[in-house]
C-alpha cells in the first residue's frame, strides 16, 4: 500500500499479511481439492474393478451374485469403492451447488441434503455388503 | 457511435468472461461441462447401486426385481447411460489429473486427449456391454 510514497488513505496500520490471515482460502482452502484428488485417484483402478465384477453379476443368478460378494476381497473392495464414490460424489455435487445456487436458503439446504444422503447411502451400502460378507 | 449517450445500457451489454452464450462451441468446453454433468448423472446412478446391494443382501425375490427393473427398457436405457457417463467421467478425469500434474496443457494436446477421451468413452461402454451380452445375459 504504498504506491505514490506517504501514508496511505485509509490506514489501518494493517501489514498485507494480517490483512489477508483467516480470509479465503488460506489454510484449509486446498483441502476440497485434495481429497476430491485423492479419492479420484482411488477410484481409477476400483472403477474398473466395479465394471468387471457387475459383467461378472450379469452373468450370474441370485446364488452366485451372493457368493461373489460373499469373497473377502470383494467384499473390501465394494465397500472400499462405495466409500470413495460417495465422498467424491458429495464433493463434486458440493462445487456444483456452490457455482449455480445462490439463494441461501436453497444452497444450505441443497449441501446438507447432499451431505445426508450420500452418507445413507454409503452405510446403508456398506451394511448390505457386510451381511452378505458375513452370511 | 455516441460516446455521451446511454452510458449504463453500454456497460451492460459489454460482453463478460466466461460466457456459454456468446463462444463459439469448442471440444474442450464441452468435455468440460461433460464432466460435470455425467458427474451428476453418476450420483444419481448410485441410487441403483445402493438398490442393487440392498437387494443382494435381502434376497432372491428382492434381487429379482431389481433384474427385472435393469433388463426392462428404462433400464436398459439407464444403465447404457450411466455405463457411458462413468467411462466418460473415468477418461476425463485421467485427463484432468494429467493437468493437475502439469502435463497437457498445449492446445493441441487438449484436443488430441480430450478426442481420445471421447473414442474410448465409446469403445469402453461398448467392450462392457461386449462382455456383459455375451452368451445371454442371466
Amino acid at each position: 500500500m504504498s504506491t505514490g510514497g506517504g501514508i496511505p488513505k485509509h490506514s489501518d496500520l494493517k501489514t498485507p499479511l494480517k490483512r489477508v490471515r483467516g480470509w479465503g482460502s488460506s489454510k484449509s482452502g486446498t483441502h476440497h481439492f485434495i481429497v476430491q484428488r485423492i479419492t479420484a485417484v482411488a477410484l481409477i483402478p476400483l472403477v474398473i474393478w466395479f465394471v468387471w465384477f457387475v459383467i461378472g453379476l450379469s452373468h450370474a443368478d441370485y446364488a452366485n451374485a451372493r457368493m461373489m460378494l460373499h469373497q473377502p476381497i470383494e467384499a473390501l473392495l465394494m465397500i472400499v469403492f462405495v466409500a470413495a464414490a460417495f465422498w467424491h460424489a458429495q464433493l463434486g455435487l458440493q462445487v456444483i451447488i456452490e457455482d449455480y445456487v445462490h439463494v441461501t436458503w436453497l444452497e444450505i439446504t441443497s449441501q446438507l441434503l447432499v451431505i445426508f444422503l450420500c452418507v445413507i447411502g454409503a452405510v446403508a451400502s456398506i451394511l448390505a455388503v457386510v451381511k452378505v460378507a458375513l452370511a | 457511435m455516441d460516446n455521451s449517450a446511454t452510458p449504463v445500457l453500454q456497460q451492460t451489454q459489454r460482453p463478460m468472461s466466461p460466457h456459454l452464450g456468446i463462444y463459439k462451441w469448442q471440444l474442450t468446453m464441452t468435455l468440460s461441462i461433460l464432466h460435470r454433468a455425467t458427474g451428476v448423472a453418476l450420483s444419481v446412478g448410485t441410487i441403483l447401486l445402493v438398490w442393487l446391494l440392498i437387494a443382494l443382501a435381502a434376497g432372491a425375490d428382492s434381487y429379482r426385481t431389481i433384474h427385472m427393473f435393469c433388463i426392462s427398457p428404462v433400464g436398459l436405457f439407464l444403465l447404457a447411460g450411466w455405463t457411458w457417463s462413468l467411462f466418460f467421467h473415468l477418461c476425463n478425469g485421467i485427463r484432468h489429473l494429467l493437468w493437475d500434474i502439469g502435463w497437457g496443457f498445449e492446445i493441441p494436446r487438449a484436443y488430441a486427449t480430450g478426442w481420445t477421451v471421447v473414442v474410448l468413452s465409446f469403445v469402453l461402454t461398448l467392450l462392457t456391454w461386449f462382455l456383459a451380452l455375451r452368451g445371454g445375459a442371466a
